[in-house]
């Protein structure tokens, strides 16, 4: 019984994380044939460093995901705010379901409805549809992790530092904000995240001059996958996966509380 | 912020028809309140009485639906949290746990210079007894040490009036009772005024001048100790203070020097107290004479011994009455203890029993 539970447990892990590893070790594939393994090499990432126009999309990516999860930050950590905050406002409960929808909501939709937004507009697309598109798409999740933290924090610390005189910014700035600081970043984080590998709403919402990293490698692949493409996916999912341990230690740490 | 006004005629604070709603709930109504200048007054009652919601009315954290309260003779019902010289210590203790218990307490002492602020700061952990604590993070600290900290940064700013909220709540036994002592000589020490919030009858009697009891969000009863067990306003009163028997009657009549003589189902009952019409009796199982024959004046209260119970200082005797009711008797341990199913005389000066209206 147990060796089948560690075997149903090697399969599941086997059929998520296979096709990764895979790309992880044909991208230090000596050989110009992707599934001809031809020895150990590293030459794919000096052609990437060398490709220009890979090197741009990645540039587009990480400004994209830098601005729009700070973007995503403030105004999520603002919506969380109001929501644990405002008290029993009219229309709480629907707003907390808007806010929330976006996080099921299929990205073809989102990236479709945006577009006709910026398009009624008359925006431009570009850059910024692509950081205003991937805000509205971290703000949600952003508003979820920080409202969380909220809800944990003992009103009382406020309470206290009110009454020991500090004005309600002087609260803020000196007892919430430390106090929900780790879910800051680690909402900024997994924002940051969601925008570096979305491709279906940059697709939708991006014009020329702005092309992300996802978008670049999509294109190419339908030229042919060549090692180059898993040296640049392989930094991807490194870089992903660093960012999402980050956020989750972040969260998940006892911290101060 | 220093309290030097001597004392006031109308109270250091005031709290006039004060009431409180929670949509249809209401926690508190039409209380009237007066602490005087270095008062220590104890809120008593079960959760849920309204005692901590008078308190947050008084630190600014909740808005009266009704009634003002006035501290030094001005209004502060509409000023915020941060603008009353008044002070609150948490149940949680609610210390700010990144900082440590020097930035805690020096949390309210913004408007000093830095050397008069580490002064204050280092006055009032020698005053709690925690010198040299100061670097430490709160979470290293002990129940006890932290419950210090939470009274010092309370302190820090000097407050007229000082709210606790169960301040002894959180510590064991042993500890809560030497904590008693300190908080009542710390009290007296600074002149500052405390209100308490309590559940715990015990901790009420041996810490405040005055005990406010309250029951369903209003103010039962307030007084010193003594009075409010002896002279309970009801049975709700009489029954949070300590053991009670409670004999109900009618009154019918009153003889020259006061006392109410009422007619119970043991005959007629003699006992103090203003009540007219129906009535109960409240007698202290402590009052209660036990004879093996018949008292010579007064009533015979014969009845049998049902159960004794041996508690060290006393012994707890059960007698079950004529009528049927039992009474519980409290006598000495040295007493010549009579044994279950005796037959004894019951007898009490009827002075000493406390004659409340029926209702409420």
């Amino acid at each position: 019984m147990r060796a089948l539970d560690r075997l149903a447990l090697i399969l599941g892990l086997g059929f998520l994380y296979a096709p990764i590893l895979i790309l992880v070790v044909y991208s230090f594939n000596a050989s110009a044939l992707v599934t001809v393994w031809g020895g150990f090499s590293t030459r794919w990432y000096g052609v990437l460093v060398a490709d220009v126009p890979l090197r741009e999309a990645a540039g587009v990516s990480l400004a994209v995901a830098l601005a729009s999860a700070a973007l995503a930050t403030v105004f999520g950590t603002l919506a969380a705010l109001a929501l644990d905050r405002g008290g029993r406002f009219a229309g709480r409960r629907l707003f907390t379901g808007l806010i929330y929808a976006p996080l099921v909501m299929p990205e073809v939709i989102t990236g479709l409805s945006l577009l006709l937004l910026f398009v009624g507009f008359g925006l431009d697309r570009g850059l910024l549809t692509l950081v205003v598109a991937h805000a509205t798409l971290g703000l949600g999740f952003v508003a979820v992790i920080v409202g969380a933290r909220l809800r944990g924090l003992d009103r009382s610390l406020e309470e206290a530092a009110a009454d020991l005189g500090a004005h309600p910014g002087r609260v803020f700035a000196t007892v919430t904000l430390p106090l929900i600081a780790p879910s800051l970043a680690a909402a900024f984080l997994l924002a940051f995240t969601l925008s570096l590998d979305d491709l279906v709403i940059a697709s939708f919402v991006s014009g020329p001059g702005a092309t992300t990293l996802p978008m670049r490698l999509y294109s190419q692949v339908r030229l042919g996958v060549n090692p180059e493409i898993n040296a640049a996916s392989t930094l991807l999912v490194g870089t992903v996966t660093a960012l999402v341990l980050t956020a989750s230690w972040l969260t998940g740490r006892k911290g101060v509380a | 912020m220093a309290s030097t006004h001597g004392p006031d005629p109308a109270g250091l604070l005031t709290c006039a028809g004060l009431g409180k709603r929670f949509g249809a709930h209401a926690a508190l109504a039409d209380l009237d309140l007066t602490l005087q200048a270095g008062e220590f007054v104890c809120l008593l009652g079960p959760s849920g009485c309204g005692k901590s919601t008078l308190l947050r009315l008084i630190a600014g954290f909740e808005t009266p639906s009704a009634g003002t309260i006035r501290l030094g003779g001005a209004d502060i019902t509409a000023d915020p949290p941060h603008r009353r010289p008044v002070n609150m210590m948490f149940q949680s203790y609610a210390l700010f746990p990144h900082m440590s218990v020097a930035a805690n307490i020096a949390y309210g002492l913004s408007g000093l210079r830095r050397a008069a602020r580490q002064a204050r700061v280092d006055e009032l952990l020698r005053l709690v007894r925690l010198d040299g604590f100061g670097p430490r993070p709160p979470d290293t600290l002990s129940g006890g040490q932290r419950q210090r900290v939470a009274l010092a940064r309370a302190l820090a700013r000097s407050p007229r009036v000082l709210l606790l909220d169960e301040p002894l709540g959180a510590l064991d036994r042993a500890l809560r009772e030497e904590t008693q002592g300190e908080l009542r000589a710390l009290q007296r020490r600074l002149g500052t005024g405390f209100i308490v919030v309590t559940h715990d009858p015990a901790e009420a009697l041996a810490l405040a001048d005055r005990i406010g009891v309250m029951d369903r969000g209003r103010l039962v009863q307030i007084g010193d100790g003594a009075s409010l067990y002896e002279r309970p306003a009801n049975r709700f009163v009489a029954g949070l203070l300590g053991d009670v028997n409670l004999i109900p009657g009618r009154v019918s009549a009153r003889d020259p020097a006061g006392l109410a003589r009422l007619d119970t189902a043991l005959g007629p009952l003699r006992a103090g107290g203003a009540a007219e019409g129906e009535g109960i009796i409240a007698l202290r199982p402590e009052r209660i004479a036990l004879a093996r024959v018949p008292s010579e004046d007064g009533p015979d209260l014969a009845g049998q011994v049902v159960e004794t119970t041996f508690l060290g200082d006393r012994i707890r005797i059960q007698v079950r009455l004529a009528d049927g009711t039992v009474w519980r008797v409290s006598a000495p341990t040295d007493a010549d203890a009579p044994a279950v199913g005796e037959t004894v005389h019951l007898s009490y000066p009827p002075e000493r029993a406390w004659l409340m209206p029926a209702e409420a």
